[in-house]
């Protein structure tokens, strides 16, 4: 990838509000085409990392270059270029469909002319041109996000920033966003995004770090962060709450790679995950239930930080 | 990739105001219904009760103290000012609150390329025609009810919109700092409500006892009204009158310099 434009470099980029540091020197390139993901929990610096790239908010310390501009002094030059789909919807609801993409659409000077024949293209790619005369209010959730992607496309931006693109949707919902996002990093559109969710993680980013406490614990793809930090297969065992804590301290001494306890389950990191599962039983120990499952980014972030994601 | 975007961006900052003024457009095309009533019917009812219902009262009496004139031509103009002051107060608080907390317009504005001084201005202009269309509702009524006295009261539209003005600029620049919407709630009850008794409304400033007539002095709708009034009585001082011009441009303009301030430190955290 390095051969390729960097779009945004940040050097020490650092966010305080009072005596809180939200982002605490954080480095790293964004290249053209790539789609880089922030995972991480809430309250890790995710949004306003997104903030200061969005230019919207000037950092408190480090450098920050975005597609070769000063965001603080060339803001707006630099918004022009950008798309943005912010964590919580902003469109207006008292207007219709159409009418949120003009309004947006001559927030960026573009010609009535263009917007129109953009917001055709457009509502045409999130499947909303059937909904293009309602009124946004009673859009389901699903649908105004899309309608917020699409917006947030009027300007044909370079880069686009996405802050949690699918939470608070249903499955079936986030699934159409992720397929249409998809499609946009097909195209060519640079992502930024941030999630809490680790398969939307594993199934957007080439490339994503991951955000804890302001810094990053850890930067690589999905699969490389797996197989950097967890082990091939993970065996979960849940025991009766009688015996959970007995059954953690016995498993200790147990030959895998790493334990994890958590309040429900107990999580062995292993090579072989039913080899270990008939190991803890001919040691006496049987689970009410038992899993067997590859590593994943969950999994990984549980081993940088000692936490689970959507705490 | 879009190089139109981005040679637009470069424009001057008074087409950015501009843009973010059509958003407004866009949406008063909407919504213009719900606010026809109180902008027509509540002038109508001010001009009715004052003017004629109280002023047959007052006139039986002799009106010496208000210039000669009947009640109602002295009330008029006052009621022009103090109804663009109370538009300007509903316009620059909570949809200016709302623009944050409620709607979002300012948040979704912010992601392009207008900066938040752009976002003031543009929103400001949007206030300044909603209280120009106010006034020529007041207007066009006085001149129905023959309460207009000169033909300079056609002036009297320019100067209410000033009022008005000095009042929206300022309130909008303090407005998008509020937190907790309780604060326009105190604005109406303890600004507004004041301001529209003891600004020389409903009865000449020579009424009020001697110590509290500086205080009616050094308000902003004293100087409106006074303005307007002597533009529809046909009785203007100039020096007096341009005293009241410079007075609410140096307060208009304070709340302009200041709205780009407010507003970007508001947006930009």
């Amino acid at each position: 990838m390095s051969e390729h434009e960097v779009l945004v470099r940040a050097c020490g980029l650092t966010k305080r509000f009072g005596d809180f540091t939200a982002v605490d020197g954080i480095d790293f390139d964004l290249y053209r085409g790539e789609a880089f993901g922030f995972l991480g929990p809430n309250g890790a610096g995710k949004s306003s990392t997104m903030r200061m790239i969005g230019c919207v908010s000037p950092p408190t310390s480090g450098d920050l270059v975005i597609l070769g501009r000063d965001p603080v002094r060339d803001g707006s030059a630099i918004r022009a270029r950008l798309g943005v789909v912010p964590q919580e919807d902003t469109l207006d609801v008292e207007l219709t469909v159409r009418e949120n993409l003009l309004v947006y659409g001559r927030y960026f000077g573009l010609p009535r002319r263009l917007i129109r024949e953009r917001t055709d293209a457009l509502l045409d790619f999130v499947q909303l041109s059937d909904r293009a005369r309602d009124k946004v209010d009673p859009l389901s959730g699903g649908l105004k996000r899309r309608l917020t992607i699409a917006r947030s496309l009027i300007n044909e931006p370079e880069i686009l920033i996405l802050d949690e693109p699918t939470t608070g949707l249903d499955p079936q919902a986030r699934h159409v966003v992720w397929d249409r996002l998809f499609r946009l990093k097909q195209r060519g559109v640079t992502l930024i995004l941030t999630t809490h969710y680790m398969d939307e993680a594993e199934q957007l980013c080439d490339r994503l770090v991951v955000m804890d406490h302001g810094t990053f614990a850890a930067e690589g793809s999905p699969r490389d962060l797996i197989t950097r930090y967890c082990s091939p297969e993970v065996l979960e065992l849940r025991f009766d709450p009688e015996v959970h804590e007995l059954a953690a301290d016995k498993l200790k001494d147990f030959p895998a790679e790493r334990g994890e306890v958590l309040a429900d389950r107990i999580l062995l990191y292993v090579t072989d995950g039913d080899a270990a599962l008939a190991a803890v039983r001919s040691s006496g120990l049987e689970p009410l239930t038992s899993l067997v499952r590859r590593g994943t980014l969950e999994d990984v972030f549980l081993r940088l930080t000692g936490r689970r994601l959507e705490d | 990739m879009a190089p139109a975007a981005v040679t637009l961006a470069r424009r001057p900052s008074s087409s950015l105001s501009f843009r973010a003024f059509q958003c407004w457009l866009t949406l008063y095309r909407r919504i213009w219904r719900s606010s026809v009533w109180s902008s027509v019917l509540g002038p109508l009812f001010y001009l009715g009760a004052m003017g004629f219902g109280l002023g047959s009262l007052v006139d039986r009496h002799g009106t010496a103290s208000l210039g000669g004139v009947s009640y109602l031509a002295f009330v008029a103009p006052a009621i022009l000012a103090s109804s663009v002051m109370n538009t300007a107060m509903g316009e620059a608080s909570y949809p200016v609150f709302g623009s944050i907390k409620w709607n979002k317009i300012y948040i979704g504005a912010q992601a392009s390329p207008l900066r938040p001084g752009d976002i003031f201005r543009g929103h400001l202009m949007f206030m300044t025609m909603r209280i120009a269309m106010n006034a020529a509702v007041v207007m066009v009524f006085m001149w129905a009810f023959g309460a207009t006295r000169s033909a300079w009261v056609v002036l009297a539209w320019p100067a209410a919109v000033l009022t008005g003005l000095a009042f929206a600029a300022p309130i909008a620049a303090w407005a998008v700092t509020v937190t907790h919407e309780n604060n326009f709630a105190y604005m109406f009850r303890f600004g507004m409500m004041p301001l529209m008794l003891f600004s020389g409304t409903f009865f000449p400033l020579s009424q009020l006892p001697g110590w509290l007539r500086p205080l009616a002095y050094a308000t902003p709708l004293w100087h409106g009204v006074d303005l307007c009034r002597g533009l529809s009585l046909g009785h203007v001082d100039l020096p007096a009158a341009l005293g009241h011009v410079a007075y609410l441009a140096v307060l208009a303009a304070f709340g302009i310099w200041a709205g780009a301030r407010t507003y970007r430190r508001r947006l930009y955290v």
